[in-house]
């Protein structure tokens, strides 16, 4: 409810959602920063995955997508997705995904798909450690991995 | 570092979690699902009481099940009770549970709420994030309403934890972008800027992002961050690359904080203190500096890093503007990246030189890089690349080089990629018609780009080349040849067509000297068209024949003979019929002095004489119109809106090129009695022909159409800002809209007639009516002194892109007003795409000698072009199904500004333009309508409900359509009227 209004354009350094997806389409995260409905969501993934699925590594790492930009990295199957504002800044966006998956790398100790899939319920905190209400949060890799080490040693 | 092993803590999770993975087919899966779901409904029921350990296990299976697309409905209350667990691992799941699926209507959010508040209260920083990272994650006004008072208070307390500094940052960002009015501005606000100083750089990360969103609401207030973030900036940029430690990233020091302080000052003009711009200034020189030098490392990361804090700088430089020497040095930088190997740096290059390339200090220095960027649009792989490549062409073209940049473009336009072709017309047409020395290069260009791409040349562009070729006697005779020379072209674009038939209609007999193009030629060139064309493109061809009747009486007979022809005369087609009797007769009738007369050649567009054409218009009766409903006819256009159906338009559409012919041109009032002979003339056919079904005279509805002028040949003007003959006053011209104008025009949105505008001197009354995409509006302006006014001038300005969206055409009205007279003025209006703002009326004249002004919003809204549609429940379901994408629907709820009566209600929504639907919402208090916008580009399909609250005194109005901005515009208009 009202949480309309928080998603007009140009506000700003604003991530609208991240996904990371693989080549056959399986969503392996999706974290949203704006209000969908389900069958929202449904549709904004598949045509995520048709846009960045067809570009070659010839291509840029950024795409248009409706009135949006999305920054994607593609890394091994896996695709990482972050939709932003069409003037904000790409390269920021690219190193903050590259960012990321070295964080996820050392916290499960060389990452695969799988450790995502059987811990899910901890990439969503590692997210929002590094990024938070659209926003980044957190960039040095010592502090998050600091707090994800504390976190896990927690009951 | 120890690993995270695979679902360690949770066994259960992790068999589930392979159970799952191990399901051979859709079924197996949903069969395996199905049957943890009773597993875990059972549990929960169990008279057992459940650890938090089984609690949390179960939990996050159901959360488990929910993100691999399944639907959840129970848990929700263990899920809460996991939240006042004292243990981490616990209230994370519990967290989570709640931030992915919460639904803000819950009943249980009272106690979510609680939950929240212990945790926030608890002074355990690890619980504290939590709790803010759920509010930040829901961001629902309850929570704001809940939270909004604490949470600066926990942001800038002496004691809080950095990390929870950072987390009650950016929620309390959220809150205040959802809900600005539940966050109370305060003594705080001072202390945020100040977070800019502090030591922990990810408090400062995640402080400037609140600052920043802060800065753009209430500029003034923040002004203090300037000089703090310009100190940040240049303490990191003048770091060594190790200084900052952890904040270091593969040697480029803090770059997302450096890339976040540039966009914060970037809500700013340059620094009014000079130590402070000087001090900017030179951070401004560290960072192109630094691009010169040789990279710390080979890593992509080190240059992207490094880069992106290069392209946010020169976004700055661009924004400020004012900096010559750092502009130009910009885009020398740039410039060495159009070469780059990297494709991104290739891309974003070309993106930030277009910006660069608008201003005067860099537009010579931008202009250096034409042949690297032409060689970009032919060679790059990537089809947004060479997009960006078009752009800054575009952007950087002037007179100098726009010969070279059209040709390139046209060159690229045979091989450019569907999506792009439009604009890239566009452009063409734009540049060819802006820089044009002479003017048979234009019509080269345009006649070329029909050739090329004639699907994507639009009406507006082949209207334009007309309209261009009409006023400029020099250019006509080429014109006509060289129109001649495209149609020998065995298959040509059907806009060719159309641009040849009028061009030699009109202009023919300039080249009909030569036996090459004789008429007989000329006519069978275009006669072995016809048959291969539309029915507007044989309207106007048949006009074509008309013409040159009069035009080389030799070709006569055979004209007459083809019009004759029963393909004509019963033709299916009632435009086409009634155009073959009509011309037929003419030819036959009438002396060749009417025929003269009637056919004459089109005067040039502008100084036409409209009054006498309006008056003509009227003896003739039907035939006469819009040329522009044309397109609503074309079947194809109908599937635009992809869901309501459009309504038919009347029968007897009125012919859509008639406005493009001679035939309206006004006969010299010297020859009255000719004039009104062919008139009656006219009027005679219809009612004998066969085809006068439809043109017996002008129903009521229609007289007003009837009425309307002749807008095609002016609507292309809207294409091209420049040139434009009818001076439009430009927007610097006239001051700002009076601070009531948003108010009147409120007044206006569900009804067209009333008093706009009255003050001591001056009454502006309206009238007006509106049909499909097109309008007509009566101002009326009384005088209410007893002195006259001198030098009166209404005008209508189209601000912004309004020009390209509305056409509206204005009369003249006399330049005194007499003291306690009113005159009149009449406008004709046409939508041509979906609009937003609605377009000024500046209102000038001298009173007692003293200048007075006045501008108001003209109340011409998008709803205004609204088309009611009637639907069953049933349709209008599955349409509201259909526009189901996030930015398809508008949703505004509001408190009530009016008593809410059922009956008042109705009548503004059925004011406001839609049709109310009955029977549709299963709740009869509630208002269901649909409707269909009609422009002249595009329709769009507008489903609407309105759902009142009497208790709470309160309204939800949601809008569908099939565009978003068009969804939220009316939602906005609309929520005003209650």
């Amino acid at each position: 409810m009202g949480q309309g209004k928080c998603c007009k354009a140009g506000e700003g350094l604003e991530i609208r959602f991240i996904l990371i997806q693989n080549r056959a389409g399986k969503t392996r995260l999706a974290k949203w920063y704006m209000q969908f409905d389900d069958d929202e969501k449904q549709k904004l993934i598949e045509e995520v995955h048709a846009v960045v699925t067809v570009r070659d590594a010839k291509h840029t790492n950024f795409v248009e997508f409706r009135n949006f930009k999305i920054i994607y990295r593609r890394y091994a199957g896996l695709y990482f997705c972050i939709c932003v504002d069409v003037n904000d800044n790409n390269l920021a966006y690219l190193e903050a995904i590259h960012n990321f998956v070295e964080v996820l790398n050392e916290y499960f100790h060389n990452v695969c798909e799988l450790d995502l899939v059987f811990n899910f319920y901890k990439v969503y905190t590692v997210v929002d450690e590094m990024f938070l209400a659209g926003e980044i949060r957190e960039t040095s890799q010592t502090k998050v991995l600091k707090q994800l080490l504390m976190l896990q040693s927690l009951e | 570092m120890p690993a995270v092993s695979k679902g360690d803590g949770m066994r259960g999770l992790a068999v589930f979690i392979s159970d799952i993975r191990n399901c051979k087919s859709k079924e197996a899966e949903i069969k395996r699902i199905n049957k943890e779901l009773a597993n875990i409904r059972s549990k929960f029921k169990g008279d057992k009481a459940l650890d938090g350990y089984s609690k949390k296990k179960y939990v996050c299976k159901l959360l488990f099940i929910f993100l691999l697309g399944h639907d959840i409905d129970f848990g929700h209350m263990e899920a809460v009770n996991l939240l006042s667990s004292n243990k981490y691992t616990e209230k994370q799941i519990g967290y989570l549970f709640i931030s992915v699926l919460v639904n803000s209507n819950s009943e249980l959010i009272r106690l979510i709420n609680n939950a929240i508040k212990n945790d926030l209260a608890s002074r355990n920083p690890t619980f504290m994030c939590l709790a803010l990272h759920c509010i930040a994650n829901v961001g629902s006004r309850e929570m704001g309403e809940a939270f909004a008072a604490d949470i600066p208070r926990i942001l800038v307390a002496g004691d809080s934890m950095d990390s929870v500094k950072q987390s009650a940052a950016l929620c309390l960002l959220r809150l205040y972008k959802a809900s600005p009015d539940l966050v109370p501005m305060g003594e705080w606000t001072a202390r945020v800027v100040h977070l800019l100083n502090d030591q922990h750089m990810g408090v400062v990360t995640a402080a400037v992002s609140l600052i920043t969103c802060l800065c753009k609401k209430n500029p003034d207030d923040f002004k203090t961050c300037i000089s703090l973030a310009v100190s940040r900036l240049s303490r990191i940029v003048s770091s060594a690359s190790t200084d900052l430690q952890d904040y270091t990233y593969y040697f480029v020091p803090a770059p997302w904080l450096s890339v976040k302080l540039l966009r914060l000052l970037q809500c700013y003009p340059p620094p009014e203190d000079a130590a402070v711009k000087g001090r900017l200034v030179e951070c401004l020189e560290t960072v192109l500096n630094k691009a010169q030098e040789p990279p710390k490392s080979k890593k992509v990361q080190h240059s992207n890093a490094k880069n992106a804090i290069l392209f946010e700088t020169i976004s700055l430089i661009i924004h400020y503007d004012s900096e010559p020497n750092l502009l130009v040095r910009a885009c020398n930088q740039l410039g060495q990246f159009l070469q780059h190997r990297e494709t991104n740096l290739r891309y974003l290059a070309l993106e930030s030189m277009c910006t660069l390339a608008s201003s005067e200090f860099s537009h010579e220095a931008v202009k250096t890089h034409i042949d690297t960027v032409i060689n970009a649009l032919k060679t790059e792989r990537d089809v947004s690349v060479r997009q960006r490549a078009a752009d800054l062409l575009y952007a950087m073209c002037d007179r100098s080089n726009a010969k070279q940049i059209v040709s390139e473009m046209l060159r690229y336009l045979e091989t450019a990629d569907y999506a792009i072709r439009e604009e890239i017309v566009l452009k063409v047409a734009i540049l060819a018609e802006k820089y044009a020395v002479d003017y048979s290069w234009y019509v080269d260009t345009i006649l070329n780009l029909i050739r090329i791409a004639g699907d994507y040349v639009s009406e507006e562009v082949w209207y334009r080349v007309l309209q261009i070729v009409t006023n400029r006697d020099d250019v006509q005779g080429y014109a006509a040849k060289t129109v001649f020379e495209a149609l020998q072209a065995p298959a040509c674009h059907e806009n060719m067509v159309k641009v040849g038939g009028y061009i030699l209609g009109e202009f023919g007999n300039l080249i009909a000297g030569d036996p090459r193009s004789s008429p007989p030629v000329q006519f069978s060139l275009l006669h072995s068209k016809f048959h291969l064309c539309s029915v507007a493109t044989r309207a106007l061809l048949l006009s074509t024949y008309i013409k040159f009747i009069n035009l080389f009486p030799e070709t006569k007979a055979t004209i007459q003979g083809v019009l004759r022809a029963g393909s004509q005369l019963r033709n299916a087609d009632v435009e086409l019929q009634q155009r073959a009797v009509e011309y037929l007769t003419l030819s036959s009738v009438a002396s060749t002095d009417v025929l003269a007369t009637v056919l004459e050649e089109m005067p040039p567009f502008p100084e036409r004489e409209s009054s006498i054409l309006a008056k003509l218009k009227r003896k003739k009766g039907p035939g006469a119109g819009s040329a522009l409903d044309d397109g609503r006819r074309d079947p194809s256009s109908n599937d635009v809106n992809g869901g309501v159906e459009p309504t038919p338009s009347t029968v007897s559409t009125p012919s859509p090129s008639a406005d493009l012919l001679g035939l309206r041109a006004a006969p010299p009032p010297a020859a009255p009695p000719a004039t009104s002979g062919a008139g009656n003339l006219l009027v005679d056919v219809f009612s004998d022909g066969p085809a006068a079904q439809p043109g017996l005279g002008p129903t009521p509805e229609e007289a007003f159409l009837s009425e309307l002028e002749p807008p095609a040949p002016e609507s292309p003007m809207a294409l091209l800002a420049d040139p434009a003959p009818a001076a439009d006053p430009g927007p610097e011209d006239i001051g700002p809209p009076i601070p009531e104008a948003d108010e009147l025009l409120n007044k206006f949105v569900c009804k067209n007639n009333g008093v706009l505008f009255e003050n001591q001197l001056l009454q502006i009354g309206v009238k007006s009516e509106f049909r499909q995409n097109l309008g007509r509006m009566y101002l009326f302006y009384g005088n209410k002194t007893s002195v006259q006014f001198q030098n009166f001038s209404p005008t209508v300005v189209h601000p912004g892109d309004l020009q390209t969206q509305l056409a509206v055409q204005t009369k003249r009205v006399a330049a005194q007003v007499d003291g306690g007279a009113q005159v009149q003025q009449v406008l004709n209006i046409e939508c041509l795409r979906d609009f937003l703002t609605p377009p000024l009326l500046s209102v000038r004249f001298r009173y007692g000698g003293a200048p007075q002004s006045l501008t108001l919003k003209l109340p011409v809204t998008i709803n205004k072009f609204f088309q009611p549609t009637e639907m069953a429940a049933q349709d209008f379901f599955q349409r509201w199904k259909q526009l189901s994408l996030p930015q398809q629907e508008a949703q505004k709820i509001f408190k009530a500004n009016h008593p809410m009566d059922a009956e008042v209600t109705k009548a503004k929504l059925l004011g406001f333009g839609s049709a109310l639907l009955d029977n549709v919402d299963p709740n009869p208090e509630n208002f269901v309508g649909a409707g269909i916008i009609q422009t002249k580009a595009l329709q769009v399909g507008c489903l609407l409900r309105l759902e009142p609250n009497a208790q709470a005194q309160m309204y939800r109005l949601t809008l569908r359509t099939s565009k978003e901005p068009v969804s939220r515009h009316l939602c906005e208009l609309l929520a005003q009227q209650f």
